[in-house]
C-alpha cells in the first residue's frame, strides 16, 4: 500500500467514526437518540471545547505541568533504575536478598500509592512525580538488570583478552549493553511516566491534563472529558514521536533499530 | 623452525586435563593429558572432530580456563590468570556491537592508554590492511560475516600479540571467502611470524596454512593423537597449494587416521549419556 493511500484510508476511518458519532448524537433514529449527547457529547462540542482551550490559552498551563511532571518522573525513575539495575546485576548476593521485595513492590498496583504520596508530598507536582517514578523505575530497573546479566560471554571474554580491566569492562561492555536495553524500553517507560502524572493529577491536584479531565467529569461535562482525552492522546503521540527520534539516533548500531517498536 | 633464534617455546601444554562440572554434579572430562607445544614463529593447526575439545584447549592457552591437572607454560613461564601475550580470535562473533568497525579495532590500543587520535589512525591503518579501509564507520551488524572476521582479525593484531589463538575463524564463511581469508592471514603472518595456534575442523585448511598439524581424538577425554610436520614450502598460496602432490599425500595420510575419530565423535555426540 502506498503512503498516500494508507494515509487517506486512515483519515477515512476518522471521518466515518466522527461522522457516525455526530449523526447518532444529533439525529434521532425511530424517535430515539442512539448516542444521547448528555452521555456522549457531540464531536462539534468536543471540537469547540478544544479550540476554546487553545484560543484562550488555558490549556498551555495544564500541558506544561503534565509535561514537567512526566519529565521529572522519567528522569528520576530512569536514574534510579539504572543505578539499582547495575548494582543488583553486579552483586548477585544483593540481588538474591532483595529479590522477593523487588517482586513484591513491583506487583503492587501503583494507583493505591497515590493517596499515600498525596499525604506525604501534598497536592503539588511531587506526588504525581513520585507515582510516575514508581512506574518508570521498575521498567528501567529490570531492563538494565537484564542488559548487564545477558552480556554475551564471548564479548566479555574478548574484552578481557584485549586487556580490559574490570573498570574498562564496565565502561565499554556492561554499560553500553545495559543502556541499549534501557533504550529498547524507552517507549514504555516514557509512556508510564505520563500515565503516572495524569493518574496522579486525576486523583487529586490543582492543575494538569488529569485535573482538567477530572474537573469536567465532576460537572458531568462529557464534552470536556472527551476533549481532555483527545488532547492527552495527541500529547502522548507527540512525545512518542520525539522518543522515536531519540531512539533512532542512540541505537544506530542495533540491527532492529530501523524497524522501531510499537 | 630454522630461524637462528634461541629455541623458545611460545605455548606449552604439559599433560593438561580439563574437566567440566555438569549440572547434575557429574564431571565431564573434555580433554585428557594434552601435550602440545607451539614454537616461536610457528603456525600450528589443531584438527579434530566437532565437540572434541579444540575450543577448550584454546581457552586453556588463553588463560580463560584453568586445567584441572597439568601445566601451561607461556614462553617458559607458568601461566597464571589471563595470557597477556596472546590475542584471541573467537569462534563466535565477539566484536562490540555498539562500536563502529574503527572503534572496535582501536579499542585495544585505547584501553592500553594510547591517545585516542593515535589509536584511531592506527586502527584505520589496520582496517586498510585487512581490506576494509572504506568500512570504518560501519557497525558490526552492517558488515558481512567475512567482513566481521576481518575486523576481528585487525582488532586482535593491532595489539601486536606474540601469540595468536584462532578458533575456527573462518568456520562460518563460504569456501571462496575462506580461501581469500586464508591468504590474507598468511600474508599478515609472514610479516612478523607470530606463534599461531589455529583451530579448524577442515583438514585441507589446516595443511594449507600450518607448519604442523595436530590431530585430536574424539571426546570424552580427548587426547592429541597425531602430530605431522607439513613439508610444503612458503610462501604459499592457498589456491595453488592444493594442487601440490605433497599436499595430497599428507592429506591422505592424516585423513586415514582422522576419519575414524570423526565417526567416533559423531556417534558419541548423538549419545550424550555415553559420554561421562
Ligand atoms: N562449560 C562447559 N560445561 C560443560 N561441558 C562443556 C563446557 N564447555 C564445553 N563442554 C564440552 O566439552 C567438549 C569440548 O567442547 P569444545 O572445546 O567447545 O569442542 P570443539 O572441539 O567443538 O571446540 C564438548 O563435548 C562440550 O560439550
Ligand atoms: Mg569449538
Amino acid at each position: 500500500m502506498s503512503r498516500i493511500r494508507l494515509l487517506s484510508l486512515q483519515i477515512l476511518v476518522a471521518i466515518v467514526l466522527i461522522g457516525a458519532w455526530q449523526l447518532f448524537s444529533t439525529v434521532p433514529v425511530f424517535g430515539h437518540m442512539l448516542l444521547p449527547p448528555f452521555f456522549f457529547s457531540t464531536p462539534l462540542d468536543v471540537g469547540s471545547q478544544i479550540v476554546d482551550w487553545f484560543t484562550t490559552g488555558v490549556i498551555w498551563k495544564h500541558l506544561a505541568i503534565t509535561l514537567w511532571e512526566s519529565i521529572l518522573a522519567f528522569v528520576i525513575g530512569s536514574l534510579g533504575g539504572v543505578l539499582f539495575g547495575f548494582w543488583f546485576a553486579r552483586q548477585p548476593r544483593v540481588a538474591a536478598v532483595f529479590d522477593p521485595y523487588v517482586k513484591m513492590a513491583n506487583s503492587l498496583p501503583r494507583v493505591v500509592l497515590a493517596p499515600i504520596f498525596t499525604l506525604w508530598l501534598g497536592l503539588g507536582i511531587w506526588s504525581k512525580v513520585a507515582l510516575g517514578v514508581t512506574l518508570v523505575f521498575f521498567i528501567v530497573f529490570f531492563n538494565v538488570y537484564q542488559g548487564v546479566k545477558e552480556v554475551s560471554t564471548t564479548v566479555l571474554a574478548n574484552g578481557r583478552m584485549l586487556g580490559m580491566s574490570e573498570r574498562q569492562l564496565m565502561r565499554h561492555v556492561y554499560w553500553p549493553s545495559a543502556l541499549s536495553w534501557m533504550f529498547s524500553s524507552l517507549h514504555t517507560s516514557v509512556g508510564f511516566a505520563v500515565v503516572g502524572a495524569v493518574v496522579g493529577e486525576y486523583l487529586g491536584s490543582a492543575a494538569g491534563l488529569g485535573y482538567l479531565i477530572q474537573q469536567a467529569e465532576g460537572t458531568f461535562d462529557v464534552g470536556g472529558v472527551f476533549a481532555g482525552m483527545f488532547v492527552l492522546s495527541a500529547f502522548v503521540i507527540l512525545i512518542d514521536i520525539g522518543v522515536t527520534l531519540v531512539e533512532k539516533r542512540l541505537l544506530v548500531w542495533r540491527p532492529d533499530a530501523a524497524e522501531g517498536r510499537g | 623452525m630454522e630461524t637462528g633464534e634461541v629455541a623458545a617455546t611460545a605455548v606449552a601444554l604439559e599433560d593438561a586435563t580439563v574437566a567440566f562440572r555438569l549440572a547434575d554434579a557429574r564431571v565431564y572430562t573434555a580433554v585428557e593429558k594434552a601435550r602440545l607445544t607451539v614454537d616461536h614463529g610457528e603456525f600450528v593447526a589443531i584438527v579434530g572432530p566437532t565437540g572434541c575439545g579444540k575450543s577448550t584447549l584454546l581457552n586453556v592457552a588463553a588463560g580463560l580456563l584453568k586445567p584441572a591437572a597439568g601445566a601451561v607454560r607461556i614462553f617458559d613461564r607458568p601461566l597464571s590468570g589471563l595470557n597477556r601475550q596472546a590475542g584471541y580470535l573467537f569462534q563466535a562473533d565477539a566484536l562490540f556491537p555498539w562500536k563502529t568497525a574503527l572503534d572496535n579495532v582501536a579499542i585495544g590500543l585505547e584501553i592500553a592508554g594510547t591517545p585516542r587520535r593515535t589509536a584511531l589512525a592506527e586502527a584505520q591503518h589496520w582496517l586498510t590492511s585487512v581490506g576494509l579501509g572504506a568500512f570504518a564507520g560501519r557497525y558490526p551488524h552492517m558488515l558481512s560475516g567475512g567482513q566481521r572476521k576481518r575486523v576481528a582479525l585487525a582488532q586482535v593484531l593491532i595489539r601486536n600479540p606474540k601469540i595468536l589463538l584462532m578458533d575456527e575463524p573462518f568456520g562460518p564463511l563460504d569456501a571462496q571467502t575462506r580461501q581469500v581469508m586464508g591468504n590474507l592471514l598468511l600474508e599478515l603472518w609472514t610479516r612478523d611470524r607470530k606463534a599461531v595456534l589455529f583451530v579448524t575442523h577442515d583438514l585441507e585448511e589446516a595443511i594449507a596454512l600450518a607448519d604442523r598439524v595436530v590431530i585430536m581424538s574424539a571426546g570424552p577425554g580427548s587426547r592429541i593423537i597425531g602430530d605431522w610436520k607439513v613439508p610444503l614450502q612458503r610462501p604459499r598460496d592457498i589456491f595453488e597449494i592444493r594442487l601440490d602432490p605433497g599436499f595430497h599425500d599428507l592429506h591422505r595420510e592424516i585423513w586415514s587416521m582422522l576419519k575414524d575419530e570423526v565417526m567416533k565423535g559423531y556417534v558419541q555426540s548423538t549419545q550424550p549419556e555415553a559420554r561421562v
